[in-house]
């Protein structure tokens, strides 16, 4: 097996079956390089419904009105939306007490050590500031903690946060 | 143009089992004017959502009418739903501008583009499954019963009166506490559809 060829460190297919293991029937999504694999996952598998929209801010407001019809969903967004989805964190998110998980692809992230990207920089003090609990998941052998997050969320009574800081590889 | 309280009379006659989102300043008026408040989710806490939280409704609820009662300000901040609706084409989806061309909880300021911009034209090109204006409530009262039968997503524009609220003071933009809450009602409403 050459390096090109390896096995990833954080596969898309073990993500998906933590979402279908924990019940998801939505996935409110808007690309990033996080997730591309993901979401050719997704689309194979055909089980979760996914709902591409054009701007983060939309993902929480979609999630609040499938979590109100029954269904459990999650939002796919990358960290720089995350930024871009304050208010709808604010008044949907915490205002209502809605226990949605978000899988937020950690843009920037360098493991702890230095990074010239402010969109990593900036994304656990914002969350820190929210008051938004969090799970950081880079390989497979993390892929429990999604499990977690549905687990806290309901008792948190708000959104919980899974950052994805490895990139997906199909 | 048409009082939004005329129009509201009439939307409460042809709304049978919908499920109702208005939102911001609409929404005392619809509670006053709905018989069906327990199909009432009101979208209070964030400014410009209600389209995309009636999204969401309807995928997760598809055999029910869903109809969004939105603000024209509200709507200029989340313009990009409509192409997010548009993509899913929910049969099920009324998406209903109540275009007055002010923001009326802040005192009356023109929204960008008030005397230029056509949502309907906006819905057409994004993909909506029809669009229908009404300017006139003889009109209206005739044909909105139409405009709802068709297959959705379906966009709805009805020119209403300006009746700006004068200008709030510091604070005065959280929801009324006369207003259902918008965390009450999912709650309520995910009690009720949950299997």
């Amino acid at each position: 097996m050459t390096t090109h060829e390896r096995e990833p460190d954080l596969n898309p297919r073990t993500i998906l079956a933590q979402l279908k293991k924990n019940g998801v029937t939505h996935v409110v999504y808007l690309p990033d390089t996080e997730s591309s694999g993901l979401y050719q996952a997704m689309l194979a598998d055909g089980t979760v419904e996914v709902i591409p929209i054009t701007r983060e801010g939309e993902a929480l407001g979609i999630a609040a009105g499938l979590y109100a019809g029954g269904k459990t969903p999650v939002c796919v967004i990358q960290n720089t939306g995350l930024f871009e989805s304050g208010d709808s964190i604010r008044g949907l998110g915490l205002e209502c007490n809605l226990p949605i998980v978000m899988l937020i692809g950690y843009r920037g992230w360098t493991r702890r050590g230095p990074t010239p990207d402010s969109a990593g920089r900036h994304t656990e003090p914002m969350l820190q500031a929210w008051g938004l609990s969090y799970y950081l998941v880079e390989t497979d052998a993390d892929t429990e903690r999604i499990s977690l997050a549905f687990r806290d969320a309901p008792a948190a009574r708000k959104p919980v946060v899974v950052l994805i800081g490895g990139e997906y590889a199909a | 143009m048409i009082n939004q309280a005329d129009f509201f009379t009439v939307l409460n006659k042809h709304r049978a089992q919908a499920i109702v989102l208005p939102t911001m300043q609409a929404s005392i008026p619809w509670q006053e004017a709905s018989e069906r408040a327990e199909l009432d989710l009101p979208v209070n806490n964030v400014m410009g959502k209600a389209s995309s939280v009636g999204l969401g409704v309807a995928l997760a609820l598809p055999a029910t009418r869903v109809i969004v009662l939105d603000g024209d300000g509200s709507l200029e901040m989340n313009l990009g739903s409509m192409i997010t609706i548009a993509g899913k084409q929910p049969k099920n989806l009324y998406h209903i501008v109540m275009q007055n061309g002010i923001y009326g909880m802040t005192g009356g300021q023109p929204i960008p583009a008030a005397e230029r911009v056509s949502f309907a034209t906006i819905a057409k090109g994004a993909g909506y499954a029809a669009t229908y204006e009404f300017d006139d409530l003889e009109d209206l009262t005739t044909r909105l019963g139409e405009a709802l039968a068709h297959a959705g997503p379906v966009f709805i524009t009805v020119r209403v009166v300006p009746k700006p609220r004068i200008a709030a003071s510091r604070g005065g933009g959280k929801p009324s506490p006369k207003v259902r809450s918008t965390g009450a009602a999912i709650v309520a409403f995910r009690q009720r559809f949950a299997k």
